[in-house]
């Protein structure tokens, strides 16, 4: 197949002014009872995108996937799709589908019955539902198990079912409820990059539901990253990952040591941060006042671990000991305990790792980083 | 558990339902059969000939070549047996689709109630089972005679003018039947509804299903399995029901288990009653089997 990476590079539509997003939520709260799901959230989507809602359960990520599809109705606000407010319609007369979590596989139906029941409803002529069908089934790879029950497939293969079934009425949105949540490790990885392909494929709008970091990271154009019913973040992989805009991200997303203290200067962009074991001197466009607190989050492959000192060693650099070493074969984490008491956690390549002479347990080290390694967190 | 020790054990918990049919089904089946071939006779049992041990083996051929099928000849000649049998057909089969139109919706109703409201409602069905069977179907007697409460009622709120004949007709029949037989029926479509998973019913309205025809297309064939049950649980005893048709019908309702009554108790025609029970248990168990056959063709198919 041909590489779709520069159709995905070039993919930005979300920093182009210009552009109209295909899916809006306005002003979008749930209530259920008393708890409120979903709160006052506002969110664009753009055509073609591959968009993951990320969040631990109960943060109302599935709440919003569920009002997409029309299960679940906005207590206020607007839901646009397409230029046209949705929130009144229900789910049978709404042009997105929805994969769900379980599957959801008509369990008295063969393979071929389950993808064709949408078009069936539709009153879609038979022959073309016969190509539709076949199609699809070419098109997830299940060619021979047309004929077969749900429950004489394996995971992996209803998974493919239940995706080629809500792709079979060409939806104008994907709707993907933890697609891959009841697959193995193994598949699961495998599937994450079909998934990438098939929606490059079809040009359709994906919204996906993940509490897998992993998987979003992998799979997304962008991510929003939720809890407690609002969105914390919104941006690429990228962008989250080496920029989050808050504790609550950079802790959800990845590992991540924190650094507490208080700011001693600030101007031009450029801060000076005092904390127990560093000086800490970066780069932020956060408005930060000289002594009030303030946090640098800094991801552990950012750090370096050397045996002798850094040129500076008054600023981005401490001394520290070897806590502990763990050995996870592409990678070594050593955890590294500062004079404060406060131990970091770093993590080197083992391609990088001094294999004659490896740096062993209470060994004296230092720690560094550089200026642009990690961020000031906002709040 | 030991190897040996868990396979005496399986052995043994298979063994338990099989021991099960053979001594409160199969033996007592092969006596009623044995008695529906005898001859009548006025003696202590009455028929003839009656096995004993004592007669040893030249004896016992002797009586067997006694036996006849005269008795089953008798049934198929006499329009009585014949009209019997379509008679409890027709009245069980009536019953069993009432039954079935008003047990459905109760039981949908259970499945879709709040979780903590289920065991109740529940509890609810299986209530009116602590009372007799015979005072119940004795209380219906009450409410249906012409002085009786529902015709009170419908007087008093003037929709009639004079008192309906319910009791004593095929009508009041059907109503003991269904009133007697509903948890039967609601309980099996109940557990079918109870476990199916509700995303099946989104799915489908995701797809374009409003809800009605998602529940004709999606809910109601899989809860095929509960109402087949559910049927035979009605069907099966209401075609040989003799106390309902006995207290409720008239005597012009003819049912097969009034016949079999009458032929045992008045009569004290033992080998043709015996005759009589032998051919309904055919008239039920061959097409229910002939039925699991076709399911279980119907299943290996779908491999």
């Amino acid at each position: 197949m041909k590489s779709l990476g520069n159709i995905r590079r070039s993919f930005t539509p979300w920093a182009d002014p210009q552009s109209k997003p295909y899916i809006s939520f306005k002003n979008v709260t749930k209530k259920f009872g008393d708890f409120t799901a979903v709160d006052d959230l506002t969110l664009n989507i753009y055509h073609r995108e591959f968009f993951a809602l990320l969040g631990a359960s109960g943060c109302g990520k599935s709440t919003l996937l569920r009002m997409l599809a029309g299960f679940e109705r906005p207590t206020s606000g607007e839901i646009i799709l397409d230029g046209q407010d949705i929130a009144g319609i229900p789910p049978y007369k709404r042009p997105v589908n929805m994969m769900f979590q379980s599957y959801a596989l008509f369990p008295h139906m063969t393979v071929e019955r389950n993808i064709a029941f949408g078009l069936r409803q539709d009153g879609m002529p038979k022959a073309q539902i016969s190509e539709r069908v076949a199609q699809m089934l070419k098109l997830v790879k299940l060619e021979q198990f047309a004929q077969r029950k749900p429950q004489q497939l394996s995971g992996g293969q209803r998974q493919r079912v239940a995706l080629a079934r809500s792709l079979a009425k060409r939806p104008k949105v994907l709707l993907l409820d933890e697609p891959l949540g009841a697959l193995d490790k193994k598949l699961r990885e495998e599937t994450q990059f079909e998934l990438m392909d098939l929606q490059q494929q079809l040009g359709l709008t994906f919204v996906v539901v993940t509490h897998d970091q992993e998987e979003a990271m992998t799979m997304a154009d962008r991510i929003a990253v939720m809890s407690h019913g609002k969105v914390v973040q919104v941006a690429t992989p990228a962008e989250i990952y080496e920029a989050p805009n808050s504790r609550f991200v950079a802790d959800f997303i990845g590992d991540v040591n924190i650094l507490e203290g208080k700011v001693k200067s600030a101007d031009n962009g450029r801060v000076e941060i005092a904390s127990d074991d560093f000086t800490v001197r970066t780069l932020s466009d956060a408005r930060q006042s000289a002594g009030s607190s303030a946090a640098f989050a800094i991801r552990p492959e950012k750090l370096r671990i050397s045996r002798t000192a850094p040129a500076d060693p008054s600023v981005n650099a401490s001394q520290g000991e070897i806590w502990d070493i763990g050995y996870l074969g592409d990678m070594t984490v050593l955890h590294v305990r500062l004079p404060s008491g406060k131990v970091v956690k770093t993590s080197m390549l083992n391609a990088q790792r001094e294999v004659e002479n490896p740096i062993g347990y209470d060994e004296k080290v230092w720690v560094s980083f550089a200026e642009t390694a990690g961020v000031v967190l906002r709040d | 558990m030991t190897k040996l020790g868990s396979a005496i054990f399986r052995r043994l918990v298979i063994i338990v339902p099989y021991a099960w049919l053979l001594f409160f089904f199969l033996i007592p089946f092969v006596i009623v059969f044995r008695i529906s071939l005898s001859t009548t006779a006025i003696a202590q049992p009455p028929y003839v000939p009656v096995f004993s041990l004592a007669d040893g083996l030249a004896g016992t051929m002797e009586k067997i070549r006694q036996l006849s099928f005269d008795n089953f000849t008798w049934l198929a000649e006499d329009a009585l047996y014949y009209t019997a049998y379509l008679s409890s057909l027709k009245i069980a089969t009536v019953s069993t689709l009432l039954t079935l139109l008003i047990a459905y919706p109760i039981a949908y109703g259970m499945a879709q109630a709040p979780r903590t409201l289920r065991p109740t409602l529940l509890m609810l069905v299986i209530l009116p089972f602590w009372t007799s069977f015979l005072i119940r179907v004795y209380s219906w007697i009450a409410i249906l005679k012409p002085e009786g409460l529902l015709n009170q009622f419908l007087l008093a709120i003037g929709v009639i003018h004079e008192p309906l004949i319910i009791l004593n007709t095929n009508w009041a029949i059907y109503i003991g039947i269904v009133y007697s037989y509903l948890p039967f029926m609601v309980l099996p479509i109940y557990s079918a509804l109870e476990k199916m998973d509700h995303s099946l019913i989104e799915a489908a309205q995701d797809l374009g299903c409003p809800p009605i025809t998602a529940f004709w297309k999606v809910t109601f064939p899989l809860s095929v399995p509960g109402v087949i049950a559910g049927c035979m649980l009605v069907f099966i005893p209401a075609v040989g029901e003799f106390v309902i048709p006995d207290l409720l019908g008239g005597s012009q309702t003819l049912m097969i288990g009034k016949t079999l009554w009458t032929e045992f108790n008045s009569n004290r025609d033992w080998p043709v009653s015996a005759a009589v029970a032998t051919v309904l248990l055919l008239i039920l168990v061959v097409p229910i089997v002939f039925f699991q056959n076709i399911q279980a063709k119907a299943d290996e198919q779908g491999k």
